[in-house]
């Protein structure tokens, strides 16, 4: 079991004889994605690493059946190839592309909900299910098959974190990096909704960083439907305001988006926030012992305490 | 990115927002020749990127020509923020009415733009949003559809009542939002949007930050970038294609990837030590970025020793190496160099590292340990 991803996932990519376009469909097909086909516009008839490249989305859906596309070509192209995808009934798209403006993503948004397809990113690493799928650029040499979710704003922060899970020997159902610009398709709410359905999912881990105001949604949505334990990290606390840190979205603006907020909000409704990301493995270590809510409850304790001390 | 209050004025006014008659200059008898031209007390307006430049003492009102001059005198050179002003916008004073907010931006929760009025104009914004919420009005605009002509006139009677300002104002809104679509901006601002004595409303200020994203696209924006007003740290950094914010502490940081580099100086200001920068190396492998970024950090004097993290994915570990050893036949830094790389390519990077003997931290928290601590006994 897995979330978005897994063994019946059908794989286009978009921009296949890119440099990067080619590169990560070899490796993606390496790690046992079933990729059955490419599209770049012009280069239709050719292979790329055994794979049948397609002049068109429409295509490559309907010769192979693909139900799901990555995205890797130039900012300028990006948001046509995801308008392509969806208008060819591709249900699931996962945009890797950095530096897409936000305006064409608010105009492409409201189509890809209409036709009830999930877009995920852009400016993202994609996401994995470890053993059955990987899409996108996440490495698949640190993951480890096992039943905790990760969600991520961010791509080395993510392997940085599930590594240490695997090396704690905390294996993952799967890792989604939703990208860390100001406007994405999925965010952590549509994650944690999925995490929460998915069996095999037992513990989640949600790292977030400054910027905009979606990890205290996400905290609101875990108090009223979230029973699974859920650990938290968030970049950017010594970030100054003002200023973007790298991603489009992590900037802090008005004074809204720190990182003392988020963690604030967070730990209001019992999700303990990591240090470092080598704690998350202890932390959720301790929070499937209790059961969640009281494990949640005495962290929570701990942290009042520990600020009324000082 | 962001644009000067003068040179918002201009695209504001290129799109038919009414704006005083203003010019940039930078010297004092430029400024005393404006207000001649003009006959009509000025407003002499620092142009620098810092918001409370008013009560910083770079806006001044000027009665006459000389006035003009010896308050362009006073300003120009003058420190707000830790900027040094270099230019002044000389422009037609106003007899302000009323004062009045009107601002756009993008929502992230709603993936939408939302226009924001308020009839509390003139002060910070962000103030009345904290105090008196009740004073602005919001509108989310459906991006597929556009603002309509009702929707902005609704949001005009949030501020006058007089029909000829309404109308007015309802032109202002509409044309406000098209700019804000047509030059990918990611706000737009006046404030304040005021009323004069003539019945004229007027935009004396002007705000207006592109998103980066589209600056390929928004060519005429793109020149508007003032480098002098940057950090010439910065403008190298973005020269080599580096993305790098500077900071003050003394522990230089090369990362790859933004979130792991954010949390890389989150852990250097957790064990005690103080981040000098941001740096993220971007996704890519060529060693050349690497020489660039220590090039630059090592060329604040404040920093005391440079850590680099690398989590090889699509970035390669040797490479990396090899950008180090190349740096060091460059630039011989004489502060510790830390290093921790792990992922693609670790072993091979390691080899390649012999060459140079650096002390190497295993995970993210002993290298951040370890700079701090090195950093502290060179000072010694």
């Amino acid at each position: 079991m897995s979330v978005f991803i897994n063994k019946k996932t059908k794989l286009i990519v978009q921009g296949i004889t890119g440099r990067d376009g080619s590169f990560h469909a070899e490796q993606m097909k390496e790690y046992g994605t079933n990729v059955v086909g490419g599209v770049t516009p012009g280069k239709g008839g050719s292979k790329v690493a055994g794979i049948p490249v397609f002049n068109t989305v429409e295509n490559a859906v309907s010769e192979t059946g693909a139900n799901t596309s990555v995205i890797y070509v130039p900012p300028a192209f990006a948001v046509d190839a995801i308008f392509e995808a969806v208008g060819s009934g591709i249900k699931l798209v996962v945009c890797i592309t950095e530096g897409v403006p936000a305006n064409e993503m608010m105009k492409v948004y409201p189509f890809v909900k209409s036709k009830g397809a999930r877009l995920i990113g852009p400016n993202c690493p994609g996401l994995i299910s470890p053993g059955e799928s990987k899409v996108g650029i996440m490495p698949g040499s640190i993951v480890k098959k096992g039943n905790v979710g990760v969600v991520s704003r961010s791509g080395t922060l993510t392997y940085e974190a599930i590594w240490a899970l695997t090396s704690n020997n905390m294996g993952q159902s799967t890792c989604i990096g939703i990208g860390g610009d100001q406007v994405i398709g999925t965010n952590f709410i549509d994650c944690l909704e999925a995490f929460e359905a998915d069996r095999s999912t037992k513990a989640i881990v949600m790292l977030g960083e400054i910027g905009g105001t979606d990890e205290e949604d996400a905290a609101k949505y875990v108090k009223k439907y979230v029973t699974k334990p859920v650990v938290s990290f968030i970049a950017g606390q010594a970030a100054p305001p003002g200023k973007r840190m790298g991603h489009a979205g992590a900037i802090i603006s008005g004074g809204t988006g720190t990182a003392k907020e988020k963690i604030a909000a967070l730990n209001k409704v019992g999700i303990p926030v990591a240090g470092s990301p080598i704690e998350i493995p202890g932390l959720i270590k301790e929070l499937m012992k209790g059961s969640k809510k009281t494990a949640a409850k005495k962290v929570a304790k701990k942290k009042t305490t520990n600020k009324k001390k000082k | 990115m962001k644009v000067h209050e003068y040179q918002a004025k201009e695209v504001f006014d290129a799109a038919g927002i009414p704006v005083p008659p203003g010019k940039v200059v930078t010297n004092p008898v430029d400024a005393y020749d404006l207000a001649v031209e003009y006959a009509k007390p000025v407003m002499v307006k620092s142009q620098v990127h810092v918001g409370g430049r008013g009560k910083a003492g770079g806006i001044k009102y000027a009665e006459t020509p000389e006035a003009a001059k010896v308050l362009a005198q006073k300003i120009i050179g003058m420190d707000i923020k830790g900027l040094t002003v270099k230019k002044v916008l000389v422009t037609v004073a106003e007899d302000i009415i009323t004062e009045s907010y009107v601002g756009i931006i993008l929502d992230r929760a709603t993936k939408q733009p939302v226009i924001m009025v308020s009839s509390a104009g003139g002060v910070d914004i962000e103030e009345v949003a904290a105090k008196t919420p009740h004073k602005i009005s919001k509108l989310y605009v459906d991006p597929v559809v556009g603002l309509k002509y009702y929707q902005a006139r609704n949001l005009a009677y949030k501020l006058y009542r007089e029909p000829s300002q309404v109308k007015k104002a309802t032109d202002i809104i509409l044309k406000l939002y098209d700019v804000f679509w047509n030059v990918d901006a990611s706000l737009v601002e006046i404030n304040p949007l005021i009323t004069n004595t003539a019945g004229e409303v007027v935009a004396i200020d002007a705000k207006l930050n592109i998103d980066d994203n589209a600056l390929y696209r928004q060519k005429e924006i793109a020149e508007m970038r003032d480098i002098d007003s940057e950090d010439p740290s910065e403008v190298e950094a973005r020269e080599g294609d580096l993305s790098f914010v500077k900071l003050d502490g003394n522990i230089g940081c090369i990362v790859n990837g933004a979130g792991l580099a954010m949390t890389t100086m989150d852990l250097v200001k957790r064990y005690g030590g103080d981040p000098a920068n941001f740096l993220d190396i971007g996704g890519s492998s060529n060693p050349q970025k690497v020489v660039t970024a220590m090039k630059i950090i090592l060329s604040d004097p404040k920093v005391e020793a440079v850590l680099i993290n690398i989590f090889g994915g699509i970035t390669r570990c040797d490479d990396v190496a090899n950008g180090i050893i190349a740096a060091f036949k460059e630039l011989q830094p004489n502060v510790p160099v830390v290093v921790r790389l792990t992922g693609t390519n670790e072993e091979k990077a390691k080899q390649i590292l012999k060459k140079v003997n650096l002390p190497f931290g295993d995970t993210l928290d002993d290298v951040v340990k370890k700079a701090i601590e090195l950093g502290k006994v060179e000072v010694k």
